[in-house]
């Protein structure tokens, strides 16, 4: 019932926020928007007791990607700009319909929610469960599959997110000579 | 008990979503944010024992943590108008100019 409640409350307030990031202007509130958006999937993960995938939304999407997004707003203007010629909204509006209204039909087939006899539930997650311990010594399930049996994997993604902050970096100024900071920090300063 | 809360830290949210929406300054929505991030971590507490699993308290401590980091960098944005980057807005326009 009261999960009910939650689950009602916390998706309106997820359909309300994204249209308004759509609808605004602003590009500061749609930054501030954009932080609560994602506290709030985050809340329906947890809700959904997907407990590492919120804590994940929440350190990139509420965390990092407000810091690095108002880092970015600090060096372009904070309104959008108004373009030119008009764009006919028709053929992206159908594209977007069409897209939806076949994600909606894929989902007639999804097993129900939490479905112990779901098909991922029965293909290796049971050999996890019962050899991880023993195997690993870890005792999440979850950080054993990560960090021991995907363990190249992860790797990889570390290699891939590192090099990504790297450009990140780069494009928005992060990584400015230290000889010009100061010298523009003395003339605040002065 | 649990329910009241819950649904009084819901109605909470939802007002300060509308103040970040309507909000005319920057620092309303400032406000609304760093107040929508605290009632998340309010929720996920009492949803935590609510259901009886008290380990989601860690992940409300993390969400706090975050809120607070993210609240600090906008407020310095907002005071400098740069994240001491070294280029601020004001240097790229006078370069421009010059």
């Amino acid at each position: 019932m009261i999960d009910i409640i939650i689950n009602l409350a916390l998706l309106s307030f997820l359909a309300i926020s994204a249209i308004a990031i759509v609808r605004m202007k602003n590009l500061f509130a749609i930054i501030m928007l954009f932080g609560i958006f994602s506290f709030l999937s985050a809340s329906v993960f947890m809700v959904m007791d997907a407990v590492d995938v919120a804590f994940t939304e929440a350190a990139v999407g509420a965390g990092i990607s407000t810091v690095l997004m108002i880092a970015t707003l600090a060096l372009t203007k904070v309104q959008d700009e108004k373009r030119p010629g008009g764009h006919k909204p028709w053929l992206p509006l159908t594209v977007v319909i069409v897209t939806a209204a076949a994600l909606v039909y894929g989902t007639l087939d999804i097993p129900a929610f939490g479905d112990a006899n779901a098909p991922s539930q029965k293909h290796v997650a049971p050999q996890y469960l019962q050899r991880s311990i023993p195997e690993t010594g870890i005792p999440n399930v979850v950080t054993s599959v990560l960090a021991s049996y995907r363990g190249f994997d992860t790797l990889g993604e570390v290699f891939v997110v590192f090099t990504a902050g790297i450009a990140v970096l780069i494009l928005i100024g992060g990584v400015a000579q230290p000889s010009k900071r100061k010298t523009s920090r003395k003339k605040k300063n002065a | 008990m649990f329910i009241a809360i819950t649904v009084a830290i819901l109605i909470t949210m939802g007002l300060a979503l509308a103040r970040a929406l309507l909000g005319p300054t920057v620092y309303d929505r400032i406000a609304a944010a760093n107040m929508f991030g605290t009632k998340t971590v309010l929720l996920i507490a009492v949803f935590a024992f609510m259901s009886s699993r008290t380990d989601l308290l860690d992940i409300a401590l993390v969400y706090a943590l975050i809120n607070f980091i993210g609240v600090i960098a906008v407020l310095k944005l907002v005071e400098r108008g740069d994240l001491y980057s070294g280029i601020s807005a004001e240097q790229t326009k006078t370069k421009a100019k010059r």
